[in-house]
C-alpha cells in the first residue's frame, strides 16, 4: 500500500464544497474534480436535490455526508453566511475545513477558531486559495498548472505570491509536496508553526518555503521554532512588503500587543536570526532551495 | 474604518464611559460658542484621521472663549501630513493626577481578543510596554465566556485600586469590553484615561477602529464611509470602485492582482532603484472593466510617469486583463508608457490580444520592473 504524500490533504480526502451552486463554487467544483479530487457532495440551503457536474447537492452538511461519508468540507458561501457554514460542517464532524470565502468578520472568525481546536478540526483560511497536494488532492482556487509534484513544501499567506514562487521552483524543475495558503485574514486557522511540524513529519516534503508578508507576527513566531526546536529539514523565507509604508498603524494597541513585531525588518532579522535565509525576490526562493536541497546535509 | 475622535467620544459617552463635556465645531465663531458653554479652560482639537496630530500641533489650549476661537482659526487652515482640518472639537480641559492607559484589540496570534491597561498611561506608553513591560496588565478573553465583570474588577485592582475607585474603573472596563462586542471593533483604545484631581475617572482620548469586514451589520457606519475618510481624489475613486489603492510617494504607478504578489511588486521596484507611486491590487478573478478602471485611475495620478501591470492569473483571466488594457486605452489614450507582465490563466489569448493592438508583453516579473526602472529614468532626462 503506498503512503499518503504531503499534508493534511491527499488521495485518500474526501471533501463536500458549501456553497456549490454559486458561480464560483460550481466553477472550482468542476476543476477540482479534474484534479482528482474526490468531491462527494455538495451543500447550499434551498437547493438540495439538484447535482452540479455530477455532484449531489443537499440542503444541509448532516444530510450530505449521511449519504457521502466526508471528512473535509471547502467553504464558497458569501461572507456574512460563511461563518455559520463552518460551524455546521464542524458540528458534522469534517475534520479539514477550508474557507475560500473572504471578509469574514474578525469576532465570527474568533469564534471559529475557538470551535474548531475544541473539536481538534484544522481550518485553512478564511482568505486563502486553499491547500493542494501535488497530483493527488486540490481544495482550492489555485490555478493547477504552475504545480508540479516534488520534494519542497510551500506555506504561504498570499495567494497570487504562492502562484509566483510555485511557477518558479516549477521552471527550475523543483516540485512541491503541498502548497498551503494560511489565508490573508488577520484571524486565521493555521500558522506557519502548525504547518512546519506538519512538514516536518512528511515523509514525502524535504525542504519548506515560507512565503510571508508584513503585519501580525507569524513569521517571528516561526522563525523562534525553527532556531528552538532544531529544524531538521532546510528553510527558505520570502517576505513581502519590505518597502510598504507603515501607514497601517492601529493605535498604540497594536504596537503594545505586538511589540516590533509586523514589520518586514522584523520578520526577515528574525528569520536571518534562527538560520532562514531569506530570498531578497521571489525568483529567489526556487534559487535558495535547490542550492540547499543540492548540499548534502550533515 | 478609523472613526473621528468626536465620533468615537460620542459612542464611548453613549456607552456610560465618562467623556470630557465638548462639542464639534467647522467655525471659529462655533468654537467661541461651545466654550462660552463649557464656561471653563478648554482644549481645541484638530480632527484629523491621521496619526502625530499632537506632534504636529494639532492640539490647543484655550483659557476662554477667545483664545478658543483663536485657536479654532488657527487649526481649521492648517494641514496634517497633506489632509486639511475641517473641524475641530472643542472640550473641557481636565486636570488629572494621573493617566491610564485602556484598549481592547485583537490578538492574531492567541486567535481571540485581549484587554491591555497600564498605569502608566500617556503618548509614552509604547516605551513604557517596551521597555517595562510589568507596567502593562494583559488579559486574553474567551471567545465563549468573554470578559467578565471579575475580569474588569482585577484589571482595576492590578493597577492598584481600591474600593468605589477600583469599582467605578471596573464598570468603564466592562463598557468598554461590551462596546467593543456590539460594534465589531477590531480596537478600541482610551489614552490617557485621565484620574481626576477629586479622583474619578474620565477617557480623554478614544481611538476606535471598525472591523471593515463587519460594516455590513452596522448600518449605521457604512452612510459615512466615502464622504468622511480623508481621501485623494484617486483612492476615492478606488474605493468607489472596490479596488485596493494606497497612494505612495513615488512615479511608478504600480497595478496586479493579489495583495501580496503587488506588495512583493513594489519591492522588486525599488530594489531596482525605482519608486512605487502606489499600490493598486485588482484582487481575485478581476474582470476587463476592473482592470480598465484601476489603469484610468493610475493614469490620472499626475505623479505617475510610467506604469507597471504585474498579473499572474490564477482566478484572474489573462484575455480579461487584455481586454481592460485595450478598453483602458480606448477611453482615456495612452497618455504613459506602459510595462505589462502578463502569465497564467489564459496568457496565450491575453498575449495575442495585447500583440495584435501593438503592445508587448513581458514574462517576468523581475524583468519587467527592471524595463519599467529604465523607462521611468529616461523620462527623467
Amino acid at each position: 500500500m503506498t503512503e499518503n504524500l504531503g499534508i493534511f490533504v491527499g488521495k485518500k480526502t474526501k471533501a463536500i464544497v458549501q456553497g456549490i451552486t454559486g458561480a464560483q463554487g460550481s466553477f472550482h467544483t468542476s476543476l477540482m474534480l479534474e484534479y482528482g479530487t474526490q468531491i462527494v457532495a455538495g451543500v447550499t440551503p434551498g437547493k438540495g436535490g439538484v447535482t452540479v457536474h455530477g455532484v449531489p447537492v443537499y440542503d444541509t452538511v448532516e444530510e450530505a455526508v449521511k449519504e457521502h461519508p466526508a471528512d473535509a468540507s471547502i467553504i464558497f458561501v458569501p461572507a456574512p453566511f460563511a461563518a455559520d457554514a463552518c460551524f455546521e460542517a464542524l458540528d458534522a464532524n469534517l475534520k479539514t475545513i477550508v474557507i475560500i470565502t473572504e471578509h469574514i468578520p474578525i469576532r465570527d472568525a474568533i469564534q471559529l477558531m475557538n470551535r474548531a481546536r475544541q473539536l481538534d478540526a484544522v481550518v485553512i483560511g478564511p482568505n486563502t486559495p486553499g491547500i493542494l497536494t501535488t497530483s493527488e488532492c486540490k481544495l482550492g482556487i489555485m490555478p493547477s498548472h504552475v504545480f508540479k509534484r516534488g520534494v519542497t513544501g510551500i506555506a504561504s499567506r498570499s495567494g497570487t505570491l504562492t502562484y509566483e514562487i510555485a511557477a518558479g521552483l516549477t521552471a527550475r524543475g523543483l516540485g512541491q509536496s503541498t502548497c498551503i495558503g494560511l489565508g490573508g485574514d488577520a484571524i486565521v486557522g493555521l500558522n506557519f508553526v502548525d504547518v512546519l511540524k506538519e512538514f516536518e513529519r512528511d515523509k514525502q516534503t524535504l525542504a519548506v518555503g515560507l512565503v510571508g508578508e508584513i503585519g501580525g507576527n507569524l513569521e517571528e513566531l516561526a522563525a523562534e521554532y525553527v532556531a528552538t526546536e532544531g529544524y531538521s529539514k532546510p528553510v527558505v523565507a520570502f517576505v513581502a512588503g519590505r518597502t510598504a509604508p507603515l501607514g497601517k498603524r492601529m493605535g498604540h494597541a497594536g504596537a503594545i500587543v505586538m511589540g516590533k513585531a509586523g514589520t518586514a525588518k522584523s520578520k526577515i532579522e528574525a528569520f536571518e536570526k534562527a538560520g532562514v535565509q531569506v530570498a531578497e525576490k521571489p525568483s529567489d526562493v526556487a534559487k535558495l532551495l535547490s542550492k540547499k536541497l543540492a548540499k548534502p546535509r550533515s | 474604518m478609523k472613526l473621528f475622535e468626536h465620533e468615537a467620544k460620542m459612542i464611548f459617552a453613549k456607552y456610560g464611559i465618562p467623556t470630557p463635556r465638548g462639542g464639534l465645531a467647522d467655525s471659529a465663531a462655533q468654537a467661541r460658542e461651545i466654550a462660552t458653554k463649557i464656561n471653563a479652560p478648554v482644549v481645541v482639537k484638530a480632527q484629523a484621521l491621521v496619526a502625530g496630530r499632537g506632534k504636529a500641533g494639532g492640539i490647543l489650549f484655550a483659557e476662554s472663549p477667545d483664545e478658543a476661537e483663536k485657536a479654532a482659526e488657527k487649526l481649521l487652515i492648517m494641514k496634517i501630513k497633506d489632509v486639511s482640518v475641517r473641524r475641530v472639537w472643542v472640550e473641557e480641559k481636565v486636570s488629572s493626577r494621573k493617566e491610564l492607559y485602556f484598549s481592547v484589540t485583537v490578538d492574531r496570534a492567541n486567535r481571540c481578543y485581549v484587554a491591555v491597561a497600564s498605569s502608566a498611561g500617556g503618548i509614552d506608553i509604547e516605551e513604557v510596554a517596551a521597555n517595562s513591560p510589568e507596567k502593562i496588565v494583559r488579559v486574553l478573553i474567551d471567545p465563549v465566556y468573554g470578559f467578565g465583570a471579575y475580569h474588569a474588577r482585577q484589571v482595576a485592582k492590578r493597577l492598584a485600586y481600591n474600593g468605589a475607585q477600583m469599582l467605578d474603573l471596573a464598570s468603564i472596563f466592562l463598557k468598554h469590553y461590551q462596546m467593543t462586542m456590539e460594534l465589531d471593533v477590531e480596537m478600541a483604545e482610551i489614552n490617557p484615561l485621565m484620574e481626576t484631581i477629586d479622583g474619578k475617572f474620565v477617557a480623554a482620548d478614544t481611538r476606535l477602529i471598525i472591523d471593515d469586514n463587519a460594516l455590513y451589520r452596522h448600518p449605521e457606519f457604512q452612510k459615512r464611509s466615502l464622504e468622511e475618510a480623508e481621501l485623494t481624489p484617486q483612492e476615492l475613486k478606488a474605493q468607489k470602485s472596490k479596488l485596493a489603492y494606497v497612494k505612495l510617494d513615488g512615479d511608478i504607478g504600480v497595478i496586479g492582482n493579489g495583495a501580496g504578489l503587488v506588495m512583493a511588486t513594489l519591492d522588486v521596484v525599488q530594489l531596482y532603484g525605482g519608486s512605487p507611486a502606489d499600490f493598486l491590487d485588482v484582487g481575485g478573478g478581476a474582470s476587463a472593466e476592473m482592470m480598465a478602471k484601476a489603469l484610468v485611475i493610475v493614469f490620472s495620478d499626475p505623479r505617475v510617469k510610467v506604469v507597471f501591470i504585474n498579473v499572474l492569473g490564477g482566478i484572474t483571466r489573462c484575455d480579461e486583463v487584455a481586454n481592460g488594457i485595450l478598453e483602458a486605452r480606448k477611453r482615456v489614450g495612452f497618455t504613459k508608457p506602459l510595462v505589462i507582465r502578463l502569465v497564467g490563466t489564459n496568457e496565450e489569448e491575453g498575449r495575442r490580444i495585447l500583440t495584435e493592438a501593438g503592445i508587448h508583453v513581458l514574462n517576468s516579473m523581475e524583468e519587467a520592473a527592471k524595463k519599467a526602472v529604465e523607462l521611468m529614468k529616461a523620462a527623467g532626462d
